[in-house]
């Protein structure tokens, strides 16, 4: 371990809830996408599940809002080193939208995509069993469109880039496939307890 | 597979601004950058905690050596760090080049739309321009709020580069101080289609890329990065 001379740290007493390498932005939540912020109709918007499940849906803004409600409560990371303890988002879970669509057996890895042409590639256990969400509010207001709003997706036990913004859809696929920061160095997975932060870590 | 850490010397630290510092690291392991990537600097206590952040590369692709500019943020602990205690001959861990989308290659038009410290990348992409005898093909354009603000003053200014000024003109500017405007940016898009490359604070993005798109820019030529206390 290489030590920088002279560096102290300035947060002495490290939260057991920031995972490796990560800091508090308490009130801040930066912003970080690198297209330009799309402006998206909410009567417009749409969420499709497609790829291997038995019936591929398609649901609206009303769909989705008259779907059994889920919360999260807890903390987010991102891979560039801030960490937001105690959001609450609220949405609906993709469990719920899973067991509409039936994932086929041979369903291992999901794309995520955005409507800005952005993706993120999961695999299925990273999305099910309580993990994942499409979300519309954060901290009880509708989510903002620089966080991704009208509808984001949310996955948050993994770094903030898997949780694409302004989300349109998810295909269920058998192997794995890179989205847009994996291709560009970035890891597969993302957990920030592990820090894998690129590829190879 | 993203470069492994590895240690550089710092050989020089230049001030640009009365908060950015360039600092230019000499790297153990020579890597070649596109312009617009960046880096990850780690610093590590005794005691095993660890800080990291990202700092876009300035200088032009090529050799075994990269200026980082790291602009001083109130409270930042990797910064603050940077500008108060680091002086050539220390060590640093870096990691990178990082960042494949927000990237130059050169052989393609291009404009940069630049908010203060947001140069920093473009910089890199300017030399470059330069470097490889075809400054026609980077346009640049740069906010910054005052003339004391204006990262490598000396070296931007040229006939490929415009600078407006937020706050404060340089006594002459016959443009008065106002944020960047639709009539700023217009006059850069004539000509071949650009892809567009927008840097700076959240705020300076988000309405730059809206003058833009009204301009009749496509989304799908705009490329931006995010600065800020991250």
């Amino acid at each position: 371990m290489a030590i920088t001379r002279g560096f102290t740290g300035r947060r002495r007493d490290r939260d057991e809830r920031l995972p490796p390498g990560q800091y508090d932005a308490k009130d801040e939540w930066p912003v970080l996408h690198v297209e330009a912020t799309p402006r998206i109709d909410p009567a417009r918007w749409t969420f499709g599940v497609e790829g291997l499940v038995d019936t591929p849906t398609t649901w609206t803004w009303d769909e989705v809002h008259a779907l059994p409600r889920s919360r999260y409560e807890g903390d987010i990371h991102c891979v560039t080193t801030w960490s937001k303890f105690g959001m609450t988002f609220e949405g609906v879970s993709l469990d719920t939208l899973l067991e509409i669509a039936q994932p086929q057996e041979g369903a291992r890895f999901a794309m995520a995509s955005s409507s800005t042409g952005y993706t993120t590639n999961l695999p299925i256990e990273d999305i099910t069993g309580g993990k994942a969400w499409i979300v519309w509010e954060a901290d009880g207001a509708p989510l903002p469109e620089i966080h991704g709003g009208p509808v984001r997706m949310l996955v948050p036990h993994l770094y903030f880039w898997k949780s694409t913004k302004w989300v349109s859809g998810l295909r269920l696929m058998s192997h794995d496939e890179q989205g847009f920061w994996e291709r560009n160095g970035y890891h597969d997975r993302g957990d920030p307890w592990l820090e894998q932060r690129y590829q190879g870590d | 597979m993203t470069s492994p850490w590895q240690e550089a010397t710092v050989i020089e630290v230049r001030r640009e601004t009365p908060n950015a510092k360039t600092f230019r690291l000499r790297l153990t392991t020579p890597m070649t950058h596109l312009a617009g990537q960046y880096y990850v600097v780690r610093l590590t206590a005794p005691d095993g905690y660890r800080a990291q952040r990202s700092y876009s590369v300035a200088s032009m692709p090529g050799g075994d050596e990269i200026d980082l500019t790291v602009e001083l943020f109130p409270e930042g602990e990797v910064s603050g760090f940077l500008h108060e205690v680091v002086v050539p001959g220390d060590t640093l861990e870096v990691r990178g080049p990082i960042g494949g989308f927000f990237a130059w290659a050169g052989d393609t038009p291009a404009l940069g739309v630049a908010g203060g410290s947001g140069v920093v990348p473009l910089m890199s992409m300017l030399r470059h321009a330069r470097a490889i005898g075809h400054p026609e093909r980077l346009k640049l354009i740069v906010s910054a709020r005052r003339p004391a603000d204006l990262y490598y003053a000396d070296e931007l200014v040229g006939p490929e580069t415009t600078v407006v000024y937020t706050r404060q003109a340089p006594p002459g500017d016959p443009r008065p101080p106002a944020r960047l405007s639709a009539e700023d940016l217009k006059p850069l898009l004539d000509g071949a289609p650009r892809t567009v490359f927008v840097c700076g604070t959240p705020g300076f993005c988000d309405t730059a890329t809206d003058r833009l798109i009204e301009l009749g820019v496509g989304t799908d030529r705009i490329r931006v990065e995010r600065f800020g206390p991250t």
